[in-house]
Protein backbone atom coordinates (compact mmCIF):
# COMPACT_ATOMS: atom_id res chain seq x y z
CA UNK A 1 0.00 0.00 0.00
CA UNK A 2 2.81 2.38 0.90
CA UNK A 3 4.45 1.46 -2.38
CA UNK A 4 1.29 2.11 -4.37
CA UNK A 5 0.92 5.49 -2.67
CA UNK A 6 4.54 6.40 -3.36
CA UNK A 7 4.31 5.14 -6.91
CA UNK A 8 1.22 7.26 -7.54
CA UNK A 9 2.98 10.28 -6.03
CA UNK A 10 6.07 9.70 -8.17
CA UNK A 11 4.05 9.09 -11.35
CA UNK A 12 2.06 12.25 -10.70
CA UNK A 13 5.24 14.25 -10.29
CA UNK A 14 6.67 12.69 -13.45
CA UNK A 15 3.52 13.73 -15.27
CA UNK A 16 3.74 17.30 -14.01
CA UNK A 17 7.40 17.49 -15.06
CA UNK A 18 6.45 16.70 -18.65
CA UNK A 19 5.18 20.10 -19.84
CA UNK A 20 3.74 18.81 -23.10
CA UNK A 21 1.53 16.20 -21.52
CA UNK A 22 0.24 18.75 -19.03
CA UNK A 23 -0.63 21.13 -21.82
CA UNK A 24 -2.26 18.27 -23.70
CA UNK A 25 -4.38 17.23 -20.73
CA UNK A 26 -5.57 20.78 -20.07
CA UNK A 27 -5.86 21.98 -23.64
CA UNK A 28 -7.62 18.97 -25.06
CA UNK A 29 -10.98 19.63 -23.38
CA UNK A 30 -10.79 23.28 -24.44
CA UNK A 31 -9.92 22.44 -28.03
CA UNK A 32 -12.63 19.81 -28.11
CA UNK A 33 -15.18 22.34 -26.95
CA UNK A 34 -13.93 25.03 -29.26
CA UNK A 35 -13.74 22.94 -32.40
CA UNK A 36 -16.57 20.49 -31.96
CA UNK A 37 -18.78 22.67 -29.77
CA UNK A 38 -18.33 25.69 -32.00
CA UNK A 39 -19.73 23.80 -34.97
CA UNK A 40 -23.05 22.81 -33.56
CA UNK A 41 -24.19 25.70 -31.32
CA UNK A 42 -26.79 25.02 -28.64
CA UNK A 43 -30.23 25.43 -30.22
CA UNK A 44 -32.51 22.42 -29.85
CA UNK A 45 -33.37 20.97 -33.21
CA UNK A 46 -36.10 18.48 -33.80
CA UNK A 47 -34.79 15.08 -34.80
CA UNK A 48 -31.25 15.63 -33.50
CA UNK A 49 -29.46 15.32 -30.18
CA UNK A 50 -32.40 13.60 -28.51
CA UNK A 51 -34.25 16.88 -28.69
CA UNK A 52 -31.96 18.95 -26.47
CA UNK A 53 -29.41 21.66 -27.40
CA UNK A 54 -26.24 20.41 -29.05
CA UNK A 55 -24.02 21.72 -26.26
CA UNK A 56 -26.16 20.10 -23.59
CA UNK A 57 -26.10 16.92 -25.57
CA UNK A 58 -22.38 17.04 -26.24
CA UNK A 59 -20.89 18.17 -22.94
CA UNK A 60 -21.21 14.73 -21.32
CA UNK A 61 -19.99 13.19 -24.57
CA UNK A 62 -16.91 15.43 -24.49
CA UNK A 63 -16.25 14.30 -20.95
CA UNK A 64 -16.23 10.76 -22.26
CA UNK A 65 -13.93 11.76 -25.10
CA UNK A 66 -11.45 13.42 -22.76
CA UNK A 67 -11.49 10.43 -20.41
CA UNK A 68 -10.88 8.21 -23.42
CA UNK A 69 -7.94 10.29 -24.61
CA UNK A 70 -6.20 10.12 -21.25
CA UNK A 71 -6.86 6.41 -20.97
CA UNK A 72 -6.13 5.09 -24.43
CA UNK A 73 -3.54 7.59 -25.68
CA UNK A 74 -1.38 8.37 -22.65
CA UNK A 75 -1.32 5.08 -20.76
CA UNK A 76 -0.37 2.68 -23.58
CA UNK A 77 2.58 4.78 -24.71
CA UNK A 78 3.75 5.26 -21.15
CA UNK A 79 3.46 1.61 -20.14
CA UNK A 80 4.98 0.19 -23.32
CA UNK A 81 7.70 2.85 -23.21
CA UNK A 82 8.64 1.86 -19.68
CA UNK A 83 8.83 -1.73 -20.74
CA UNK A 84 10.88 -0.93 -23.82
CA UNK A 85 13.40 1.12 -21.87
CA UNK A 86 13.90 -1.47 -19.14
CA UNK A 87 12.12 0.47 -16.40
CA UNK A 88 9.71 -2.40 -15.81
CA UNK A 89 12.64 -4.82 -15.59
CA UNK A 90 14.08 -2.66 -12.87
CA UNK A 91 10.76 -2.59 -11.01
CA UNK A 92 10.35 -6.32 -11.31
CA UNK A 93 13.84 -7.06 -10.01
CA UNK A 94 12.94 -5.10 -6.89
CA UNK A 95 9.67 -7.06 -6.59
CA UNK A 96 7.35 -4.18 -7.35
CA UNK A 97 4.00 -5.96 -7.85
CA UNK A 98 2.48 -5.73 -11.34
CA UNK A 99 -0.69 -4.46 -9.68
CA UNK A 100 1.25 -1.45 -8.38
CA UNK A 101 2.70 -0.70 -11.82
CA UNK A 102 -0.69 -0.85 -13.54
CA UNK A 103 -2.66 0.48 -10.58
CA UNK A 104 -0.55 3.62 -10.31
CA UNK A 105 -1.00 4.31 -14.04
CA UNK A 106 -4.75 3.97 -13.67
CA UNK A 107 -4.90 6.06 -10.50
CA UNK A 108 -2.79 8.86 -11.96
CA UNK A 109 -4.79 8.97 -15.17
CA UNK A 110 -8.01 9.14 -13.16
CA UNK A 111 -6.65 12.13 -11.26
CA UNK A 112 -5.63 13.84 -14.47
CA UNK A 113 -8.99 12.99 -15.99
CA UNK A 114 -10.72 14.57 -13.05
CA UNK A 115 -8.89 17.84 -13.59
CA UNK A 116 -9.50 17.75 -17.33
CA UNK A 117 -13.15 16.93 -16.72
CA UNK A 118 -13.61 19.86 -14.34
CA UNK A 119 -11.94 22.24 -16.81
CA UNK A 120 -14.19 20.99 -19.56
CA UNK A 121 -17.41 21.25 -17.59
CA UNK A 122 -16.53 24.70 -16.29
CA UNK A 123 -15.84 25.98 -19.82
CA UNK A 124 -18.97 24.37 -21.23
CA UNK A 125 -21.11 26.00 -18.56
CA UNK A 126 -19.47 29.41 -18.54
CA UNK A 127 -18.41 29.92 -22.16
CA UNK A 128 -21.02 27.94 -24.06
CA UNK A 129 -23.99 28.20 -21.73
CA UNK A 130 -24.58 24.48 -21.48
CA UNK A 131 -27.22 23.41 -19.00
CA UNK A 132 -25.67 22.08 -15.77
CA UNK A 133 -26.04 18.37 -15.02
CA UNK A 134 -29.43 17.27 -13.74
CA UNK A 135 -27.91 14.94 -11.23
CA UNK A 136 -24.37 15.79 -10.14
CA UNK A 137 -24.45 12.83 -7.74
CA UNK A 138 -25.11 10.26 -10.40
CA UNK A 139 -22.57 11.93 -12.65
CA UNK A 140 -19.76 11.02 -10.22
CA UNK A 141 -20.04 7.25 -10.56
CA UNK A 142 -20.57 7.63 -14.31
CA UNK A 143 -17.36 9.64 -14.51
CA UNK A 144 -15.43 7.18 -12.36
CA UNK A 145 -16.69 4.16 -14.24
CA UNK A 146 -15.81 5.68 -17.62
CA UNK A 147 -12.40 6.84 -16.46
CA UNK A 148 -11.61 3.46 -14.96
CA UNK A 149 -12.69 1.54 -18.05
CA UNK A 150 -10.68 3.72 -20.46
CA UNK A 151 -7.63 3.54 -18.19
CA UNK A 152 -7.96 -0.24 -18.09
CA UNK A 153 -8.29 -0.35 -21.87
CA UNK A 154 -5.14 1.75 -22.05
CA UNK A 155 -3.34 -0.63 -19.71
CA UNK A 156 -4.42 -3.51 -21.93
CA UNK A 157 -3.06 -1.81 -25.06
CA UNK A 158 0.18 -1.00 -23.26
CA UNK A 159 0.44 -4.63 -22.22
CA UNK A 160 -0.30 -6.16 -25.60
CA UNK A 161 1.71 -3.83 -27.83
CA UNK A 162 5.45 -4.30 -27.85
CA UNK A 163 6.74 -0.77 -28.33
CA UNK A 164 5.82 2.73 -27.25
CA UNK A 165 5.34 3.73 -30.88
CA UNK A 166 3.02 0.85 -31.65
CA UNK A 167 1.08 1.45 -28.45
CA UNK A 168 0.72 5.15 -29.18
CA UNK A 169 -0.41 4.52 -32.74
CA UNK A 170 -2.97 1.94 -31.67
CA UNK A 171 -4.26 4.25 -28.93
CA UNK A 172 -4.59 7.15 -31.36
CA UNK A 173 -6.41 5.01 -33.87
CA UNK A 174 -8.86 3.73 -31.30
CA UNK A 175 -9.44 7.27 -30.06
CA UNK A 176 -10.19 8.61 -33.54
CA UNK A 177 -12.52 5.76 -34.32
CA UNK A 178 -14.31 6.46 -31.05
CA UNK A 179 -14.40 10.18 -31.80
CA UNK A 180 -16.31 9.54 -35.02
CA UNK A 181 -18.47 6.66 -33.93
CA UNK A 182 -18.88 7.06 -30.19
CA UNK A 183 -21.38 9.88 -30.04
CA UNK A 184 -19.01 12.78 -29.45
CA UNK A 185 -18.67 13.69 -33.12
CA UNK A 186 -21.46 13.23 -35.65
CA UNK A 187 -24.80 12.91 -33.85
CA UNK A 188 -25.89 9.26 -33.54
CA UNK A 189 -28.93 10.03 -35.68
CA UNK A 190 -26.81 10.52 -38.80
CA UNK A 191 -24.85 7.31 -38.30
CA UNK A 192 -26.99 4.97 -40.31
CA UNK A 193 -26.42 1.59 -41.90
CA UNK A 194 -23.06 -0.02 -41.22
CA UNK A 195 -21.88 3.00 -39.23
CA UNK A 196 -24.88 2.78 -36.95
CA UNK A 197 -24.06 -0.81 -36.39
CA UNK A 198 -20.33 -0.18 -35.86
CA UNK A 199 -21.23 2.49 -33.33
CA UNK A 200 -22.13 -0.29 -30.93
CA UNK A 201 -18.63 -1.70 -31.17
CA UNK A 202 -16.81 1.23 -29.58
CA UNK A 203 -16.58 1.67 -25.81
CA UNK A 204 -17.11 5.44 -26.00
CA UNK A 205 -20.71 4.88 -27.07
CA UNK A 206 -21.49 3.28 -23.72
CA UNK A 207 -19.45 5.77 -21.76
CA UNK A 208 -21.41 8.60 -23.41
CA UNK A 209 -24.64 6.77 -22.62
CA UNK A 210 -23.67 6.44 -18.97
CA UNK A 211 -22.60 10.09 -18.71
CA UNK A 212 -25.57 11.54 -20.59
CA UNK A 213 -28.14 9.87 -18.33
CA UNK A 214 -27.32 11.87 -15.21
CA UNK A 215 -26.47 14.97 -17.24
CA UNK A 216 -29.70 15.17 -19.19
CA UNK A 217 -31.79 13.84 -16.32
CA UNK A 218 -32.83 10.54 -17.87
CA UNK A 219 -31.40 8.67 -14.94
CA UNK A 220 -28.77 5.96 -14.58
CA UNK A 221 -28.29 3.99 -17.76
CA UNK A 222 -28.03 0.45 -16.46
CA UNK A 223 -27.68 -1.20 -19.84
CA UNK A 224 -24.76 0.98 -20.97
CA UNK A 225 -23.15 0.86 -17.53
CA UNK A 226 -23.30 -2.92 -17.61
CA UNK A 227 -21.69 -3.14 -21.04
CA UNK A 228 -19.04 -0.60 -20.07
CA UNK A 229 -18.22 -2.49 -16.88
CA UNK A 230 -17.99 -5.73 -18.86
CA UNK A 231 -15.53 -4.10 -21.30
CA UNK A 232 -13.49 -2.89 -18.34
CA UNK A 233 -13.45 -6.29 -16.70
CA UNK A 234 -12.45 -8.01 -19.92
CA UNK A 235 -9.62 -5.51 -20.42
CA UNK A 236 -8.50 -5.97 -16.81
CA UNK A 237 -8.50 -9.72 -17.26
CA UNK A 238 -6.44 -9.56 -20.45
CA UNK A 239 -4.02 -7.17 -18.74
CA UNK A 240 -3.64 -9.45 -15.74
CA UNK A 241 -3.10 -12.53 -17.89
CA UNK A 242 -0.83 -11.03 -20.48
CA UNK A 243 1.18 -8.52 -18.44
CA UNK A 244 4.83 -8.62 -19.50
CA UNK A 245 7.78 -6.98 -17.81
CA UNK A 246 10.07 -7.11 -20.84
CA UNK B 1 24.88 -24.98 6.37
CA UNK B 2 23.49 -25.39 2.84
CA UNK B 3 24.85 -23.14 0.11
CA UNK B 4 23.16 -19.76 -0.23
CA UNK B 5 23.06 -20.11 -3.99
CA UNK B 6 23.17 -23.45 -5.73
CA UNK B 7 23.05 -24.12 -9.44
CA UNK B 8 22.88 -27.63 -10.80
CA UNK B 9 23.00 -28.30 -14.52
CA UNK B 10 21.44 -25.03 -15.52
CA UNK B 11 20.48 -24.98 -19.19
CA UNK B 12 18.98 -22.08 -21.08
CA UNK B 13 18.49 -21.41 -24.78
CA UNK B 14 16.92 -18.49 -26.61
CA UNK B 15 15.37 -20.20 -29.59
CA UNK B 16 18.28 -21.73 -31.47
CA UNK B 17 20.92 -19.86 -29.42
CA UNK B 18 22.14 -21.87 -26.47
CA UNK B 19 23.20 -19.27 -23.92
CA UNK B 20 23.90 -21.65 -21.04
CA UNK B 21 24.80 -25.23 -21.91
CA UNK B 22 25.38 -26.86 -18.54
CA UNK B 23 26.44 -24.83 -15.52
CA UNK B 24 26.79 -25.93 -11.91
CA UNK B 25 28.26 -24.08 -8.94
CA UNK B 26 27.48 -23.20 -5.36
CA UNK B 27 28.00 -20.02 -3.38
CA UNK B 28 28.59 -20.27 0.36
CA UNK B 29 27.18 -17.95 2.96
CA UNK B 30 29.11 -14.70 3.29
CA UNK B 31 31.39 -15.16 0.32
CA UNK B 32 32.05 -12.98 -2.68
CA UNK B 33 31.66 -15.25 -5.66
CA UNK B 34 32.74 -14.08 -9.10
CA UNK B 35 31.52 -15.02 -12.54
CA UNK B 36 34.07 -14.28 -15.25
CA UNK B 37 33.82 -14.91 -18.94
CA UNK B 38 34.01 -13.35 -22.38
CA UNK B 39 31.11 -11.43 -23.94
CA UNK B 40 28.19 -13.69 -24.64
CA UNK B 41 29.45 -16.45 -22.33
CA UNK B 42 26.11 -16.58 -20.52
CA UNK B 43 26.89 -14.75 -17.26
CA UNK B 44 23.93 -12.40 -17.33
CA UNK B 45 21.64 -15.27 -18.28
CA UNK B 46 22.85 -17.22 -15.25
CA UNK B 47 22.35 -14.45 -12.71
CA UNK B 48 18.99 -13.45 -14.18
CA UNK B 49 17.77 -17.05 -14.04
CA UNK B 50 18.87 -17.06 -10.40
CA UNK B 51 16.64 -14.07 -9.73
CA UNK B 52 13.71 -15.60 -11.55
CA UNK B 53 13.85 -12.86 -14.19
CA UNK B 54 14.38 -15.45 -16.91
CA UNK B 55 13.01 -18.94 -17.05
CA UNK B 56 15.59 -21.73 -17.03
CA UNK B 57 14.99 -24.56 -19.50
CA UNK B 58 16.61 -27.16 -17.30
CA UNK B 59 18.46 -27.73 -14.06
CA UNK B 60 17.85 -27.03 -10.41
CA UNK B 61 18.32 -23.57 -8.94
CA UNK B 62 18.08 -22.56 -5.30
CA UNK B 63 18.69 -19.15 -3.76
CA UNK B 64 18.23 -18.87 0.01
CA UNK B 65 16.41 -22.19 -0.23
CA UNK B 66 13.85 -20.75 -2.67
CA UNK B 67 13.19 -21.81 -6.23
CA UNK B 68 13.51 -18.74 -8.47
CA UNK B 69 11.05 -20.20 -10.99
CA UNK B 70 8.14 -20.63 -8.62
CA UNK B 71 9.00 -18.35 -5.70
CA UNK B 72 10.49 -15.48 -7.68
CA UNK B 73 8.49 -12.70 -6.06
CA UNK B 74 9.42 -13.73 -2.55
CA UNK B 75 13.00 -14.29 -3.57
CA UNK B 76 13.38 -10.90 -5.25
CA UNK B 77 12.22 -9.26 -2.04
CA UNK B 78 15.15 -10.84 -0.21
CA UNK B 79 17.94 -10.40 -2.74
CA UNK B 80 19.48 -7.26 -4.13
CA UNK B 81 19.88 -6.81 -7.82
CA UNK B 82 21.93 -4.58 -10.05
CA UNK B 83 21.03 -5.51 -13.60
CA UNK B 84 23.37 -5.12 -16.52
CA UNK B 85 20.54 -3.49 -18.47
CA UNK B 86 17.72 -1.54 -16.95
CA UNK B 87 16.55 2.02 -16.60
CA UNK B 88 14.45 4.39 -14.56
CA UNK B 89 12.01 6.99 -15.82
CA UNK B 90 13.98 9.94 -17.21
CA UNK B 91 12.51 12.53 -14.93
CA UNK B 92 12.55 10.63 -11.66
CA UNK B 93 14.91 12.14 -9.10
CA UNK B 94 17.58 10.17 -7.31
CA UNK B 95 15.97 10.51 -3.89
CA UNK B 96 12.55 9.63 -5.25
CA UNK B 97 13.85 6.39 -6.73
CA UNK B 98 15.57 5.41 -3.49
CA UNK B 99 12.54 6.37 -1.42
CA UNK B 100 10.21 4.44 -3.72
CA UNK B 101 12.31 1.28 -3.71
CA UNK B 102 12.86 1.51 0.04
CA UNK B 103 9.09 1.55 0.55
CA UNK B 104 8.90 -2.00 -0.82
CA UNK B 105 10.64 -3.48 2.19
CA UNK B 106 9.63 -3.00 5.79
CA UNK B 107 12.83 -2.22 7.66
CA UNK B 108 14.68 -1.11 4.55
CA UNK B 109 18.09 0.50 4.78
CA UNK B 110 18.34 4.22 5.38
CA UNK B 111 18.48 5.42 1.80
CA UNK B 112 20.02 8.75 2.76
CA UNK B 113 23.02 6.87 4.08
CA UNK B 114 23.25 4.77 0.91
CA UNK B 115 23.09 7.94 -1.14
CA UNK B 116 26.02 9.27 0.87
CA UNK B 117 28.04 6.04 0.69
CA UNK B 118 27.68 5.68 -3.03
CA UNK B 119 28.72 9.27 -3.70
CA UNK B 120 25.29 10.56 -4.71
CA UNK B 121 24.76 12.93 -1.80
CA UNK B 122 24.96 16.02 -4.01
CA UNK B 123 22.72 14.42 -6.62
CA UNK B 124 19.58 13.75 -4.61
CA UNK B 125 17.52 16.19 -6.62
CA UNK B 126 19.05 15.37 -9.98
CA UNK B 127 16.87 13.58 -12.51
CA UNK B 128 17.87 10.12 -13.71
CA UNK B 129 18.33 11.43 -17.26
CA UNK B 130 20.83 14.04 -16.10
CA UNK B 131 23.12 11.53 -14.36
CA UNK B 132 26.38 10.43 -15.95
CA UNK B 133 26.85 6.74 -16.78
CA UNK B 134 28.89 6.13 -13.65
CA UNK B 135 26.41 7.98 -11.45
CA UNK B 136 23.55 5.88 -12.82
CA UNK B 137 25.55 2.77 -12.14
CA UNK B 138 26.10 3.82 -8.53
CA UNK B 139 22.42 4.60 -8.15
CA UNK B 140 21.57 1.10 -9.36
CA UNK B 141 23.96 -0.44 -6.86
CA UNK B 142 22.46 1.68 -4.09
CA UNK B 143 18.99 0.51 -5.18
CA UNK B 144 20.22 -3.08 -5.05
CA UNK B 145 21.14 -2.61 -1.40
CA UNK B 146 18.18 -0.61 -0.19
CA UNK B 147 16.17 -3.70 0.83
CA UNK B 148 18.96 -4.98 3.14
CA UNK B 149 19.35 -8.10 0.99
CA UNK B 150 20.87 -11.39 2.17
CA UNK B 151 22.34 -11.99 -1.28
CA UNK B 152 23.19 -9.35 -3.83
CA UNK B 153 23.74 -9.90 -7.54
CA UNK B 154 25.99 -7.31 -9.15
CA UNK B 155 26.19 -7.60 -12.94
CA UNK B 156 29.13 -5.49 -14.10
CA UNK B 157 28.87 -3.14 -11.17
CA UNK B 158 31.96 -1.10 -11.97
CA UNK B 159 31.53 -0.81 -15.73
CA UNK B 160 31.56 2.89 -16.47
CA UNK B 161 33.09 3.93 -13.17
CA UNK B 162 36.25 6.02 -13.07
CA UNK B 163 39.27 4.46 -11.32
CA UNK B 164 38.67 6.31 -8.07
CA UNK B 165 34.99 5.39 -8.01
CA UNK B 166 35.90 1.78 -8.75
CA UNK B 167 38.14 1.62 -5.74
CA UNK B 168 35.44 3.14 -3.56
CA UNK B 169 32.99 0.59 -4.95
CA UNK B 170 35.38 -2.27 -4.08
CA UNK B 171 35.65 -1.04 -0.52
CA UNK B 172 31.88 -0.81 -0.29
CA UNK B 173 31.45 -4.34 -1.62
CA UNK B 174 33.91 -5.55 1.02
CA UNK B 175 31.88 -3.64 3.59
CA UNK B 176 28.69 -5.31 2.35
CA UNK B 177 30.29 -8.70 2.77
CA UNK B 178 31.64 -7.78 6.20
CA UNK B 179 28.01 -7.22 7.21
CA UNK B 180 27.26 -10.81 6.27
CA UNK B 181 25.73 -10.33 2.82
CA UNK B 182 26.68 -12.86 0.17
CA UNK B 183 27.75 -11.27 -3.11
CA UNK B 184 27.57 -12.73 -6.62
CA UNK B 185 29.69 -10.53 -8.83
CA UNK B 186 29.80 -10.60 -12.63
CA UNK B 187 32.81 -8.75 -13.91
CA UNK B 188 35.16 -8.24 -16.84
CA UNK B 189 37.89 -6.70 -14.71
CA UNK B 190 40.51 -9.19 -13.63
CA UNK B 191 41.97 -6.91 -11.01
CA UNK B 192 38.51 -6.55 -9.53
CA UNK B 193 37.99 -10.30 -9.46
CA UNK B 194 41.44 -10.91 -7.98
CA UNK B 195 40.94 -8.30 -5.33
CA UNK B 196 37.35 -9.07 -4.31
CA UNK B 197 36.42 -12.66 -5.03
CA UNK B 198 36.89 -15.45 -2.53
CA UNK B 199 36.09 -17.89 -5.29
CA UNK B 200 35.12 -17.56 -8.88
CA UNK B 201 33.96 -19.52 -11.87
CA UNK B 202 35.22 -18.85 -15.38
CA UNK B 203 32.33 -19.32 -17.80
CA UNK B 204 32.85 -19.83 -21.50
CA UNK B 205 30.27 -20.71 -24.13
CA UNK B 206 27.73 -21.61 -21.50
CA UNK B 207 29.96 -23.89 -19.43
CA UNK B 208 32.11 -23.48 -16.35
CA UNK B 209 35.64 -24.06 -17.63
CA UNK B 210 37.41 -23.47 -14.31
CA UNK B 211 36.49 -22.68 -10.73
CA UNK B 212 38.38 -21.93 -7.55
CA UNK B 213 40.06 -19.15 -5.62
CA UNK B 214 42.04 -16.63 -7.69
CA UNK B 215 45.47 -17.83 -6.40
CA UNK B 216 44.37 -21.44 -6.80
CA UNK B 217 43.35 -20.85 -10.41
CA UNK B 218 46.63 -19.12 -11.17
CA UNK B 219 48.63 -21.99 -9.66
CA UNK B 220 46.67 -24.51 -11.62
CA UNK B 221 46.38 -22.84 -15.00
CA UNK B 222 49.34 -20.49 -15.20
CA UNK B 223 51.97 -21.90 -12.88
CA UNK B 224 54.84 -20.26 -14.76
CA UNK B 225 56.82 -17.59 -13.07
CA UNK B 226 59.14 -15.12 -14.75
CA UNK B 227 62.40 -14.14 -13.12
CA UNK B 228 64.04 -11.00 -14.49
CA UNK B 229 67.37 -9.34 -13.82
CA UNK B 230 70.12 -7.54 -15.68
CA UNK B 231 73.73 -8.47 -15.87
CA UNK B 232 76.83 -7.80 -17.93
CA UNK B 233 77.92 -11.44 -17.67
CA UNK B 234 78.15 -12.75 -21.25
CA UNK B 235 76.80 -16.25 -20.75
CA UNK B 236 73.74 -17.25 -18.78
CA UNK B 237 73.09 -20.68 -20.28
CA UNK B 238 74.14 -22.33 -17.04
CA UNK B 239 70.67 -21.33 -15.77
CA UNK B 240 69.18 -24.11 -17.89
CA UNK B 241 70.61 -26.53 -15.37
CA UNK B 242 68.59 -24.97 -12.53
CA UNK B 243 65.63 -27.27 -11.70
CA UNK B 244 62.32 -25.95 -12.99
CA UNK B 245 63.75 -23.52 -15.53
CA UNK B 246 62.20 -23.86 -18.96
CA UNK B 247 63.50 -20.91 -20.98
CA UNK B 248 66.15 -18.25 -20.74
CA UNK B 249 65.91 -15.26 -23.04
CA UNK B 250 68.33 -12.43 -23.21
CA UNK B 251 67.89 -8.94 -24.65
CA UNK B 252 71.01 -6.88 -24.26
CA UNK B 253 71.72 -6.78 -20.56
CA UNK B 254 68.32 -7.91 -19.41
CA UNK B 255 67.61 -11.58 -18.89
CA UNK B 256 64.27 -13.30 -18.51
CA UNK B 257 64.00 -16.76 -17.02
CA UNK B 258 60.74 -18.69 -17.26
CA UNK B 259 59.99 -21.69 -15.11
CA UNK B 260 57.82 -23.33 -12.51
CA UNK B 261 58.23 -24.07 -8.83
CA UNK B 262 60.54 -22.06 -6.55
CA UNK B 263 62.57 -20.73 -9.46
CA UNK B 264 63.30 -17.35 -7.93
CA UNK B 265 65.23 -18.84 -5.00
CA UNK B 266 67.02 -21.39 -7.15
CA UNK B 267 68.00 -18.89 -9.84
CA UNK B 268 69.21 -16.49 -7.17
CA UNK B 269 71.36 -19.19 -5.61
CA UNK B 270 72.84 -20.17 -8.98
CA UNK B 271 73.64 -16.57 -9.82
CA UNK B 272 75.31 -15.88 -6.48
CA UNK B 273 77.35 -19.03 -6.89
CA UNK B 274 78.79 -17.56 -10.11
CA UNK B 275 79.43 -14.25 -8.47
CA UNK B 276 76.55 -12.51 -10.26
CA UNK B 277 74.54 -10.37 -7.84
CA UNK B 278 72.05 -8.30 -9.82
CA UNK B 279 70.39 -5.50 -7.87
CA UNK B 280 67.14 -5.77 -9.79
CA UNK B 281 66.41 -9.50 -9.45
CA UNK B 282 62.64 -9.99 -9.26
CA UNK B 283 59.96 -12.56 -9.98
CA UNK B 284 56.63 -12.00 -11.68
CA UNK B 285 53.65 -14.24 -11.28
CA UNK B 286 50.98 -14.75 -13.83
CA UNK B 287 47.85 -12.76 -13.13
CA UNK B 288 44.26 -13.86 -13.34
CA UNK B 289 44.18 -12.17 -16.72
CA UNK B 290 46.62 -14.70 -18.16
CA UNK B 291 44.56 -17.53 -16.73
CA UNK B 292 41.46 -16.01 -18.23
CA UNK B 293 43.04 -15.56 -21.66
CA UNK B 294 44.49 -19.03 -21.59
CA UNK B 295 41.11 -20.57 -20.78
CA UNK B 296 39.05 -18.54 -23.19
CA UNK B 297 41.41 -17.29 -25.89
CA UNK B 298 40.42 -19.90 -28.47
CA UNK B 299 38.12 -17.29 -29.89
CA UNK B 300 39.27 -13.96 -28.55
CA UNK B 301 36.82 -11.24 -29.48
CA UNK B 302 34.73 -13.59 -31.57
CA UNK B 303 31.05 -13.90 -30.71
CA UNK B 304 28.86 -16.95 -30.36
CA UNK B 305 28.34 -18.52 -33.78
N1 LIG C 1 16.94 -12.04 -24.61
C1 LIG C 1 17.74 -12.74 -25.43
N2 LIG C 1 17.27 -13.21 -26.60
C2 LIG C 1 18.08 -13.92 -27.43
N3 LIG C 1 19.37 -14.20 -27.19
C3 LIG C 1 19.90 -13.74 -26.05
C4 LIG C 1 19.11 -12.99 -25.12
N4 LIG C 1 19.90 -12.66 -24.06
C5 LIG C 1 21.10 -13.21 -24.33
N5 LIG C 1 21.11 -13.85 -25.51
C6 LIG C 1 22.26 -14.57 -26.10
O1 LIG C 1 22.71 -15.50 -25.14
C7 LIG C 1 24.13 -15.51 -25.07
C8 LIG C 1 24.57 -15.20 -23.65
O2 LIG C 1 24.22 -13.88 -23.32
P1 LIG C 1 24.50 -13.23 -21.91
O3 LIG C 1 23.90 -11.88 -21.92
O4 LIG C 1 24.07 -14.16 -20.84
O5 LIG C 1 26.09 -13.14 -21.93
P2 LIG C 1 27.09 -12.41 -20.92
O6 LIG C 1 28.06 -13.43 -20.48
O7 LIG C 1 26.36 -11.69 -19.86
O8 LIG C 1 27.82 -11.38 -21.90
P3 LIG C 1 28.39 -9.91 -21.62
O9 LIG C 1 29.70 -10.08 -20.97
O10 LIG C 1 28.55 -9.34 -22.99
O11 LIG C 1 27.39 -9.19 -20.77
C9 LIG C 1 24.60 -14.52 -26.12
O12 LIG C 1 24.93 -15.24 -27.28
C10 LIG C 1 23.41 -13.65 -26.37
O13 LIG C 1 23.39 -13.22 -27.71
MG1 LIG D 1 26.20 -9.78 -19.29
Amino acid sequence: MTTLRKMVAVELKLFLREPLTVVFALALPLITLFVLGGVFGNTPEAGFYAGVGAMDFYTPAYIGLVLASIGVISIPAHLAGNRERGVLRRFRASSVPAAVVVGSEVAVSLLIALVSGVVLVACALVMYGAAPPQSAWLLMPAFLLSGLVFATLGAMLGTLLPTARAAQAAGMLLWFVMLFLGGAGPPPEVLTGALGWLRHGVPLTYSVGVLQGPWLGTGWNWADAGILAAIGLAAALVTALRFRWE
Amino acid sequence: MPAVVSVEHLHKAYGPVVAVEDVSFAVEDGEIFGLLGPNGAGKTTIVECLQGLRRADGGTLRVLGLDPQTQGRELRGRVGSQLQESALPDRIRVWEALDLFASLTPGAADWRMLMEQWGLAGKGKASFASLSGGQRQRLFVALALVNEPQVVFLDEMTTGLDPAARRVAWELVEAIRARGTTVVLVTHFMDEAERLCDRLAVVDRGRVVAAGSPPGLIDLHAPQRLVRFSTTAPDCDFLYRVPGVEAVTRRGESVEVAGTGPVLALVAAALVERGIVPADLRAERATLEEVFLRLTSHRAGEEEA
